[in-house]
Parts: C-alpha cells; structure tokens; sequence
C-alpha cells in the first residue's frame, strides 16, 4: 500500500502530490532532544545528572548495601542500604506490636481489605451487594483484629497496629464519611435556613481547621466532654476525627455534583408527582454523585494520606510503627529504607487510586459525548 | 388539626427544623456541661488566667525573643510568629518552585518533562509526614559533623548542627537603616503597582521601575555612607564543636522547611500548569505573530489570563500550606500546635489551648480567603 493509485482517467493526480510523506516521528524526537543550542545543552546536563544520581542510588542501593540475614553490626559497617533491618523489622512495621503469634489475623484482614478495595473498582460490580459485602467485611475484620470469641485470643486496641490501622481508619473515614458528606451537601442547599446554616457552619468550620486540631479535639477534649465513666476506645476517637473531616471534604465535592445537575430534573420530578425524598434518591443523588466520581477519588486518595497524621496522637498506624522500629538500639537508625518502604505502599495505594480515577474520568467523558 | 402537623410541608418544616436546632444546641450543652463537671473533679479551672502564669518550658528557636520564665501568653503568640513566618516563607519558595515546574512540565524537551512528571506523581502520592519524616532523618543521621561541614558557597555550612549562611549585621543606628531599608521596598513596590495608573494619568513612557530601584539603591547607599550605620556580612565560622555568628536554619527547621516547599511546589506547579493550560492557543499564535519574544508572551499575555483560572484554586492551596505548617510537630519544630501541645500537657488547660488554636487557624484562613477574593476580583475579567 505504498503507493496510492490514483483513480485512473477522470482527474489524474500530479505525481508530486502524491509522493510527499509525512515527516518520521523518530526525527521529531530527536530535534526536541538535540533540535537547538539549549536543548541539546538541557540534554546532556540532564542526562549527565541522571548517569551521576543512578551511580549513587545503584551502589547505596546494590553495591554497598546489607541484604536480609546479616545483623545490626554489618550495618554499621557498611556504606550502604541497611536492607537487612528491614527484612527483620518487617513484622514489626507491618503490623506493630500485634502478638507476633496471632499476626495472621491482621495479614487476612489486610488482604482483605485490598482484594475488596480491588474488587470494587470496576463500575460494573457497583451496586447494593457490593454495600452489604463491605459492611459485612468491615464488621468481620474489626471482630477478627479483636478476638475474644470462637477460640480466638482477644487483642486489645492497645496493640493494634501497622498496615491494618492505617487501612481500618482509611475505610472507616470514607466509609462513614461519605453517607454523612451527602446529608452535609444536601443540608447545605437545603431550603430550610436550621439546615443550612448548621450544614454551612459545620463544612467552613472544618475545612478552616488542620486535622491536626481536629486529632487533638478528639484525643483530648472528648473525653473531658464525655460522662465520667464513659469512655471511647483511642482508635475509634481517631477514626471519628477522620470521619468528620471526610465528610466536610466530600461534602463540598458532593455539592459541585448538586449544583451540576440542571433544574429541569427537579421541576421534571416534581411534575411526575414524586415526593422531595423519592426525588433526592432517585433522580437527583445518582446523577450528582456520578458526576463527581474522579474528584471523590481524588479526596479518597487525600484522606488515605491524611490517616498517617495519627502519628501525632500517639496511635500506631503503618508510619508510626516504622518509627518504633527505628529505634531499636541493635541496629543502626536506616530512617531512609524505613521511609522508603512505607512511602512505597502508601504510593502503590495512591498512584493506582489515582491512575483509576483518570480512567473513570475519561470513560464517563466518552459516555457524555456520546 | 394534628394532622396538618405532618401533612402540612410548611408547618413540617418549620418544627422539624426546631428539632435539629434543639438537638444542636441540647448536644452542646450537654458536652460543656460534662466538661464543667469533670474539670471540676479534676480541679482544673476553665478560663485564660492561666495565660499570664510563668510557661516554664523550652521553646527552641523562634523569631520572638523568649524565655522559660516569660508567660504562657508570650508563648503562644512566639507559636503563632514562627507558624506564620514558616507559612510565608513555603508559600512564597513553593510558588516560584512550582512556576518553574510548571515550565518543565509544559516544555517540549521530553527528558525534562518526564523528569517533572515523576516528582510530581512521586510527591503527591506519598504522605506529607512520611516525607517530613524522611528529610528530617537525612538532616540529622546522613549530613557530616560541624567539623566535617559540606561547604557549598563560601561561609555556607551544611552540617548535623543546620544549615548555617552568612548574616547582614548592621553596625551604629540600626532602626535607621532597617527602616530606609523597608521604605526602599515599599517604594519600588508602590511604583510597580501604581504603574499602570500612572502611564495613563501622566500619559508617560519612563521606565518608572528602574528609577524606583535605582533611587532606592541610592537611598541606602546614602544612609551607608553618612556614617550612621555600616552594613557587612556576617559569616558563620566553626567554633569548638558548632558554629556561632551569622544565621542558622535548626535541623528541624530545614527539614520541615524542605519538607513543605518540595510538597507544595508539586500541588502550586499543577495549578499552574493548569491555569496556562487553559489560555488558548491563539494567544500564543497572535503573541508571535506580533513578534514578541516567547518570555514577553508568557508575562505580558498568557500570565495575565491564566490568572484569573489559577488565583481560586491557589487561594485553597494556601489555606492547606497554612493548615499543613501544623505537622511540625512531626519534627519538633516549635509552632502554634507545638506550643498548644506542650501547655496542654503542662496545665491540662486543654479547652482553652484548642480554643486558641482554632481561632487563630479560623482566622488565617478567614483573612487569606477574603485577601485572596479581593486580589481575584481585581484581576478579573471586567465585563462592559
């Protein structure tokens, strides 16, 4: 098919029409790389600065480092990666101070919670079984964390810890967070000024706030603002703050669906004679919050993050279990390795979370253009 | 007549929204009433009497002079002086940082944009205090000792000790020269801002920005050479087993600094980008069809427009850089939070302590929101 035939008498073509090619796409690439003076110099700078970082990072991380099996001492002596302390701390920083013996329960619970958030991706699965599974899956990884029944030895909050923390409280906090993010969206352009005034100055008062403050409200002033004698377990405090926070976030992400959504839809539902409830459930809410799906990843992704801020009230999630382990005096202080490590399953999270929610955007884009 | 009670929607809504407020205001109620009760048996008494007592403890660095015997109020407003100087310096650092990202991610040279792409991904989608964390370790375990110090630039240290560079000590009448000095600023900044009134009013072409900085160089310079006061570097030099003189960025300091401005740069530098996205293509096309160099295009044309786009989003992303400051005490970097954490632990004065906190973080965010809709207003497109 190289060469194009032109219809044979009625026009003939002229040859040199025909004849020019479009222009290679390798050439293209090579004049945005060497194409001028300044290119070719940001080229070879780049380039040059790259080979120099690989060199480093490949003999910190290869040459010089300490693979699994040596000890504390070789460490110390080597110039490299402390590999070793992670493959001894692994445990330690996976699931904290769990009893090492019952550490499969937080293992389950962790794969669990991942092959589900995996399984809920495709839109195809969304439904109401997809709620009743996560529900039920919530209510069977606290019970399996717990213990204390069907010959299971009981663990306290107290030793709770790691990967299966930071997860519960990522779920939780979304999980919650989102049913109540609805009622704050809807209460915020609700025509009953109680509603939206509470709504307005619950959302501003939150989002105006660091989660930080929010943390300390929870792990220092609930319990002096509580009953005397009624107390609420560390975690489920910490998991509350979150939840609250969620909910202002999502809840402003909710309203920008709401305030998509035409006022014909209303007025048509109004007409067919459904009622405020019937018409919020079946007409409004489905098409709002499809609207905002990719942005409500996106807050996802963020409050995924933000659960590592409980560090700073003293509860033991993936980040703060890794400090723990720092400081165990047999070995050298690896801060980067530890770091490296956590931050490398938060991004594997958050990228993949990320990467879904321009994959949603883009298909419902398709969908609208059609 | 009941039945209006539920059937009527206008007599509905009137007292299901007398029950939410009950309910609101009764929930309040009785939280505060718990809180008085259990203070009580506690013995703690509610109330900011306890701002003029001696705080008694450590704060490490700060702007503010302070002391351990200085009051608890001095250490609060010492708390809100760093958070807020920490936030302006990260903002101002993060924007230009995030231009220049920007630029590296809209350029057509493709090492540098898949370079900029990865630190973008890599830094969005990793925690904040994970990364806090990291460069607080590689501050303090992998820097050399003082004695060992990488020297960048002459009188530059980076050691375990901080990041020490040399200071502008100001000899004789220093009020007078700081003050010519500040003066000086605001001058050149009056003139750049007034500048487009005054072309119009006075109908002239001087380059008015170049005067202005050349007269206020000339100010300075006279202040420097009426003998009233002498300016010269101070550079820090080693002494024993840490450095004294010049200015020193603590461990915690830089790393937090560090921290936020390489975070903060990754969500202003999307923003950006974003916001010269947006401009059209012909504007570019008609920029270089007039001649004008591609740097004049960008400032005089593109900026000017993409603004408008970038100022909302941007005033959200400074809101969280403020509210993100509080992660200090990740680090141990004494800001507002510190300073509340530590009273609270102190005096279990924990209602008044997050009280503080949440007013000032309120009205941060408050007065950034309302500056930040004026600056928008101004630069908006003027419809006639």
């Amino acid at each position: 098919m190289n060469t194009l035939t032109p219809p044979a008498p009625a026009l003939a073509l002229p040859a040199e029409a025909v004849a020019i090619a479009p222009p290679a796409e390798r050439s293209q690439v090579m004049s945005r790389l060497f194409g001028d003076a300044i290119s070719a110099l940001a080229t070879v700078v780049t380039l040059a600065l790259l080979v120099y970082a690989a060199k480093h990072v490949i003999d910190w991380a290869f040459i010089q480092s300490v693979w699994p099996g040596a000890d504390g001492g070789a460490c110390r002596a080597a110039g490299g990666a402390c590999w070793a302390f992670l493959g001894e701390k692994m445990r330690q920083i996976l699931f904290g101070i769990y009893p090492p013996a019952q550490q499969w329960r937080p293992a389950v619970v962790c794969v669990m919670l991942l092959a589900l958030s995996a399984g809920s991706l495709p839109p195809r699965f969304w439904g109401r079984t997809l709620g009743v599974v996560w529900i039920v899956a919530m209510v069977g990884a606290v019970l399996l964390m717990r213990g204390g029944m069907l010959g299971l030895e009981a663990v306290p909050t107290a030793s709770w810890g790691g990967l299966p923390v930071t997860l519960l409280l990522a779920v939780c906090a979304l999980g919650l967070g989102f049913p109540f993010a609805i009622v704050l969206a809807l209460g915020r352009r609700s025509e009953l000024p109680v509603a939206r005034m509470l709504s307005i100055a619950l959302i501003e008062l939150i989002r105006g706030l660091p989660l930080v403050s929010l943390l300390f409200i929870a792990s220092i002033l609930l319990p002096i603002m509580l009953p005397a004698g009624m107390s609420i377990d560390s975690v489920l405090r910490a998991g509350a703050a979150l939840t609250v926070f969620s909910a202002a976030y999502l809840a402003e992400v909710i309203r920008g669906g709401l305030q998509a959504i035409p006022q014909g839809q209303g007025e048509a539902s109004r007409a067919l004679g459904l009622t405020w409830w019937q018409m919020t459930r079946l007409v409004v809410l489905p098409q709002a919050v499809r609207a905002v799906i990719a942005p409500l990843t996106n807050t996802a992704i963020v409050m995924i993050k933000n659960t590592s801020l409980v560090l700073i009230v003293g509860l033991f999630d993936l980040l703060s279990s890794g400090r723990v382990a720092l400081t165990d005096p047999a070995w050298p202080t690896p801060y980067v390795e530890t770091y490296l490590f956590i931050a490398g399953i938060y991004f594997a999270i958050c990228f993949s979370l990320s990467r879904y929610a321009m994959w949603l955007e883009r298909k419902y884009q398709r969908t609208a253009a059609r | 007549m009941f039945r209006a009670l539920w059937f009527d929607s206008r007599v509905r809504a009137w007292w299901l929204q007398g029950l939410l407020a009950c309910g609101a205001v009764g929930g309040i109620v009785w939280l505060v009433l718990n809180a008085r009760e259990n203070l009580m048996r506690r013995g703690i008494t509610v109330g900011f009497d306890f701002m003029d007592q001696a705080a008694r403890f450590p704060i490490s660095e700060s702007l503010l002079a302070y002391q351990t015997t200085d009051t608890f109020g001095h250490a609060f407003v010492v708390g809100i002086v760093n958070t807020v100087f920490i936030s302006v310096l990260v903002i101002a650092v993060s924007t230009v940082l995030g231009f220049a990202l920007a630029l590296a991610r809209r350029s057509t040279h493709p090492l540098i944009t898949a370079i900029a792409a990865t630190y973008v991904e890599v830094i969005r989608n990793t925690p904040l205090v994970v990364q806090l964390l990291f460069w607080y370790g590689m501050v303090t375990v992998n820097l050399p000792s003082a004695r060992q110090a990488y020297q960048p630039l002459p009188g530059v240290f980076l050691s375990i000790r901080g990041f020490m560079f040399p200071k502008l000590a100001v000899a004789g009448n220093s009020t007078l020269f700081w003050g010519v000095v500040c003066a000086a600023l605001l001058f050149v900044l009056a003139v750049m801002l007034a500048k487009p009134v005054i072309r119009k009013h006075w109908k002239t072409r001087l380059p008015m920005v170049s005067i202005a900085i050349a007269m206020a160089a000339v100010a300075i310079t006279a202040v420097l050479l009426s003998g009233r006061a002498s300016a010269s570097w101070e550079l820090p030099y080693l002494r024993g087993l840490n450095f004294t003189g010049g200015m020193a960025f603590t461990p915690e300091f830089s790393a937090l600094l560090i921290g936020l401005v390489l975070y903060s740069a990754a969500f202003t530098g999307e923003i950006i980008r974003g916001g010269i996205d947006a401009v059209g293509r012909g504007q570019w096309e008609a920029g270089r069809s007039l001649g004008l160099r591609p740097w004049h295009i960008m400032r005089l044309l593109i900026l000017p427009q993409a603004l408008r786009i970038i100022v909302p989003p941007m005033t959200s992303q400074y809101l969280s850089i403020i509210k993100n400051t509080t992660l200090a005490l990740a680090v141990g970097y004494p800001d507002l939070a510190f300073v509340v954490a530590t009273t609270i632990n102190q005096t279990g004065q924990a209602i008044e302590g997050i009280v503080v906190l949440m007013a000032v973080f309120l009205t941060i965010s408050l007065s950034v929101s309302l500056f930040m809709n004026a600056y928008n207003r101004r630069i908006s497109l003027v419809q006639r």
